[in-house]
C-alpha cells in the first residue's frame, strides 16, 4: 500500500457516516468593514504604506519616467532593471533614450542562469508595473510573466512599482473577484506591502531582511 | 506518588527544564518583554470586537468545512496541482518525507539548500537528516539562522530566537562569523543579509513550508516579511513545499478570512510584507523561478488526531502563535522547555498525536487552565477542553483504552484507588462522618510533610470544629432566640 492511499483510506475512514459542513461564508465579513469612497482609497494605501517605511508619489502618464530617473539619481544608484517586453518598459526605454539618462538601463530579457550574480550583486534598482493595489492593508498586487520576470521585485535593493489609481480596490476579496483570480492563477502572483522586513531580533523593527531595501509606489493619476 | 520524583533528579524532563527557565533572569525578561509587546499588537489589530468575533467565527467554519471534506480536497488539490506541473508526494512518517526530500536533491545532485521558514520541517528534523548525507541545509529566516548558528532549536514557532537578545546575538555573529561586535540591529541584520545573499545564489534547491494549500486552483500560498520565502521558492531552480495534510482549504476566496487573522493574531499586522501565491513552476517561456516545484504532504500523526472527533479540531490551527504569546506559562518558562518542535498550548495538543502522550506526560498539566489560549485562538480551537481531555487520557487504565496515541502513561493504581477512596468518603454519609470525627480530633497528628505541597506551603491542618459542627451550633442558637 502506498503512502497515499493509507491516509487517503485512514481519513475516508474517520469520516465514515458523516457529512461535508455546509460552505456558510459570508462575504460581508470580509468586505463590509473595508468599504472606502474612491477618493478615500488612495488615501488610506498611502497612510498604511508610509507606516512601513514606503515612498509615495503621485506621478501623471507622461511625467513618471522623468520621476524615476530623479529618484535614481537622488540616490546616486548607477543602473536600473526594466522589463522591455511591457508598454511600461517600453515608455521608460524611451525616456531613457531621448533624454540621455545616466543610470544604465538594464533589460531582463534573458533567463536568470544567464546573469545571476550580476542580477543579484550588480543591479541597483528596479521598475515593474503592478496589476492594482488594495486599500484595506496598503498592498500591491504583482503578477509576474514572460514580460516582466518574478525576481525583478526581490533582488534589487530598490524597487520602484507603477501603480494606477484607477485600480485600487477596497479589499483583498474585491480584487480577487473583480480579476477573476480563481480562474487563471499565474505561475507566481504577489502581494507586496512595504520593503522587506524583520523584527527577528529583540521584535526591533529593521528593514531591508533579503529583499528591498526601499519600496517607492509611483502612483499614475488616470482617472 | 510514584511520579512525585524530586525536580533535581528530573534535569531532562518538563519540570527539570522549567525550572532553570524560571531561575534564568534574562530568559524570563527576554519572553516577557516580547510577549508583552505582542499581546498588545494583536489587540491593537482587532480594535472592533464585533468584527474580530465574526471573523474567528468564520475561520472556524472555513477549517472545519474543509477538513469534513478532507480527502477529497487532498485528492482535488493533488489533480490540480498535478495539473499546473507541481509534482505531489505523500509520506506518513518524517522518515519517510525525509527519503523523498532526499531523492530529489540527488536527482539534481544538490548540495546545497536553503530553506524558508517551515515548521514541518522542523517536525522531520531536516536540516539534520540532511546534513548526515552531506548536504548543507541552510536556514534563511532571521530568526531562525540564528537559531541554527547556534545549535539550537526554535523557542517560538513564529519569532524563533525571541529568546535572545541583541548583546547575544551580536556575540554569536562575531564568534561564528568573525564580525564586528554591534548593538545595532540593523547591523547585525545586514550581517545576515550578506551572509544569506550568497547562499540564496548558490543554492540547488529551496524548501519552504506552505500556510495555505488551495484546492480549487492548486496554489500554495506562503506569509512572510522577509523575503527570504521568495528567495528559497524563486531564485534556486528546484522548489520543495513541504506541510501537514491538515494545510489544505477548499477556494482561493476561503483565505480572505484566514490570512487577516493569521497576520493580525501573529504580529498585528493587517497583511505580511509579502503574500506569496505560487501556482507552478516556471513556464517555457518565462525567464526565473524554479524548473521544478514539488509539495511533499506529511502525515506524521495528524490522521491519528483525525481519527477522534474532538482531538481533530487541533487540525485547524494556522499556526500564527497567539496562544503561546497569551499563556502565561509559555511567558514563564519559554519555548525550549517544552521539548518539541510545537511549544505553548497548541504544541501540547498536537505533540501528543506526532510523538505520543506517552513521551510529553507532563504538558497537558503544565496549564493553569485559564482559559487565555482560546479565547484569542483565530480559528477557534477549544485548547483548554482539549488539555483536560487529555489529562484524562494521560491517567487511563488499560482496560480504559485511551484513544490518544501513548495514552495511560500517567495511569497509577495506587492514584486511582485513593481517588476511588475519597470519592466513597464524600458519597457516603455515614463514612463521611466518621472522618470528620477522626479528622477534627486527630488532625494535628497529620504529617508535616506532604511531597511537593510543604516545599513552598505549610501543610495543611484540619479545624478542631468542621462546618457541620459549626452549623449545627449556628443553627441551635438561632433556633433558641424568640
Amino acid at each position: 500500500m502506498s503512502a497515499r492511499s493509507n491516509i487517503l483510506g485512514r481519513l475516508r475512514a474517520s469520516l465514515a457516516d458523516t457529512r461535508p459542513r455546509p460552505d456558510d461564508f459570508d462575504e460581508t465579513l470580509v468586505t463590509g468593514p473595508w468599504q472606502y469612497p474612491p477618493q478615500e482609497r488612495i488615501k488610506r494605501l498611502r497612510s498604511l504604506m508610509e507606516a512601513v517605511q514606503t515612498e509615495l508619489h503621485l506621478v501623471t502618464s507622461e511625467s513618471w519616467p522623468a520621476k524615476v530617473e530623479a529618484l535614481l539619481e537622488a540616490r546616486g544608484l548607477a543602473n536600473l532593471l526594466y522589463a522591455p517586453g511591457t508598454d511600461h518598459g517600453r515608455q521608460l526605454a524611451a525616456h531613457w533614450q531621448a533624454g540621455g539618462a545616466k543610470p544604465e538601463l538594464l533589460a531582463y530579457n534573458r533567463p536568470v542562469e544567464a546573469w545571476k550574480e550580476d542580477l543579484f550583486w550588480k543591479v541597483e534598482a528596479s521598475l515593474t508595473g503592478t496589476v492594482g493595489g488594495i486599500a484595506a492593508t496598503g498592498s500591491l498586487v504583482l503578477w509576474p510573466d514572460r514580460h516582466e520576470p518574478r525576481l525583478m521585485s526581490l533582488l534589487p535593493p530598490l524597487h520602484i512599482a507603477l501603480l494606477k489609481a484607477s485600480e485600487v480596490e477596497d479589499n483583498l476579496y474585491t480584487i480577487m473577484q473583480r480579476q477573476g483570480w480563481s480562474a487563471a492563477m499565474p505561475t507566481n502572483l504577489l502581494l507586496v506591502s512595504g520593503p522587506s522586513k524583520t523584527a527577528d531580533i529583540e521584535q526591533v523593527l529593521a528593514y531591508g531582511a533579503h529583499g528591498p531595501k526601499e519600496l517607492v509606489v509611483l502612483i499614475l493619476e488616470d482617472a | 506518588m510514584s511520579q512525585r520524583i524530586h525536580v533535581r533528579e528530573l534535569a531532562d524532563s518538563f519540570r527539570g527544564r522549567a525550572s532553570e527557565a524560571l531561575a534564568d533572569d534574562q530568559l524570563r525578561t527576554n519572553f516577557r518583554v516580547a510577549m508583552d509587546s505582542l499581546m498588545k499588537k494583536r489587540a491593537d489589530a482587532f480594535p472592533d470586537e464585533g468584527e474580530r468575533e465574526g471573523l474567528r467565527e468564520q475561520g472556524n467554519h472555513i477549517k472545519a468545512r474543509a477538513l469534513s471534506r478532507l480527502p477529497d480536497l487532498l485528492e482535488q488539490l493533488e489533480e490540480k496541482l498535478t495539473d499546473n506541473g507541481i509534482k505531489v508526494h505523500w509520506a506518513e512518517t518524517t522518515e519517510e518525507a525525509n527519503r523523498i526530500v532526499h531523492a530529489i536533491i540527488e536527482a539534481r545532485q544538490g548540495s546545497q539548500v536553503v530553506k524558508g521558514k517551515s515548521m514541518v520541517s522542523e517536525e522531520m528534523e531536516m536540516n539534520h537528516y540532511l546534513a548526515g548525507r552531506g548536504i548543507e541545509c541552510l536556514e534563511s529566516d532571521m530568526g531562525e539562522y540564528i537559531v541554527q548558528l547556534d545549535g539550537e532549536k526554535p523557542s517560538h514557532i513564529i519569532m524563533p530566537a525571541i529568546h535572545k537578545n541583541r548583546r547575544q546575538v551580536s556575540k554569536l555573529f562575531h564568534d561564528k562569523l568573525g564580525v564586528e561586535e554591534t548593538d545595532d540591529v540593523n547591523e547585525l541584520i545586514q550581517v545576515g543579509r550578506r551572509t544569506l545573499r550568497t547562499k540564496f545564489m548558490e543554492a540547488d534547491v529551496g524548501v519552504s513550508g506552505v500556510n495555505f494549500a488551495i484546492a480549487e486552483t492548486g496554489t500554495l500560498l506562503l506569509v512572510e516579511n522577509e523575503g527570504n520565502g521568495r528567495m528559497s521558492t524563486t531564485a534556486p531552480p528546484v522548489h520543495i513545499a513541504v506541510t501537514g495534510i491538515e494545510k489544505v482549504v477548499e477556494n482561493l476566496r476561503d483565505v480572505v478570512p484566514l490570512l487577516s487573522l493569521l497576520t493580525r493574531s501573529a504580529l498585528g499586522q493587517p497583511i505580511t510584507t509579502y503574500v506569496n501565491m505560487i501556482s507552478g513552476p516556471r513556464k517555457a517561456d518565462e525567464l526565473d523561478g524554479p524548473e521544478e516545484v514539488h509539495l511533499v504532504l506529511l502525515d506524521n500523526g495528524r490522521t491519528g488526531a483525525f481519527a477522534d472527533a474532538q482531538m481533530r479540531q487541533t487540525l485547524n490551527c494556522i499556526r500564527c502563535g497567539a496562544c503561546m504569546n497569551h499563556c502565561p506559562v509559555y511567558t514563564r518558562v519559554g519555548g525550549h522547555t517544552y521539548g518539541e518542535v510545537y511549544p505553548g498550548p497548541i504544541g501540547k495538543i498536537v505533540t501528543p498525536h506526532m510523538v505520543g502522550l506517552e513521551k510529553v506526560p507532563d504538558h497537558p498539566s503544565a496549564s493553569s487552565l485559564c482559559g487565555a489560549c482560546g479565547e484569542v485562538c483565530p480559528v477557534k480551537i477549544p485548547i483548554p477542553e482539549l488539555l483536560q481531555r487529555l489529562r484524562q487520557e494521560n491517567v487511563k487504565s488499560p482496560a480504559e483504552q485511551p484513544k490518544v496515541k501513548g495514552g495511560g502513561a500517567r495511569y497509577s493504581r495506587r492514584e486511582r484507588a485513593i481517588w476511588r477512596f475519597w470519592a466513597t468518603l464524600n458519597t457516603s454519609p455515614m463514612f463521611y462522618r466518621l472522618f470528620l470525627w477522626g479528622a477534627t480530633r486527630f488532625g494535628r497528628l497529620a504529617p508535616k510533610k506532604a511531597g511537593p505541597w510543604t516545599d513552598n506551603h505549610a501543610a495543611p491542618v484540619p479545624a478542631r470544629k468542621s462546618l457541620h459542627d459549626l452549623a449545627r451550633t449556628h443553627l441551635e442558637k438561632g433556633e433558641s432566640q424568640p
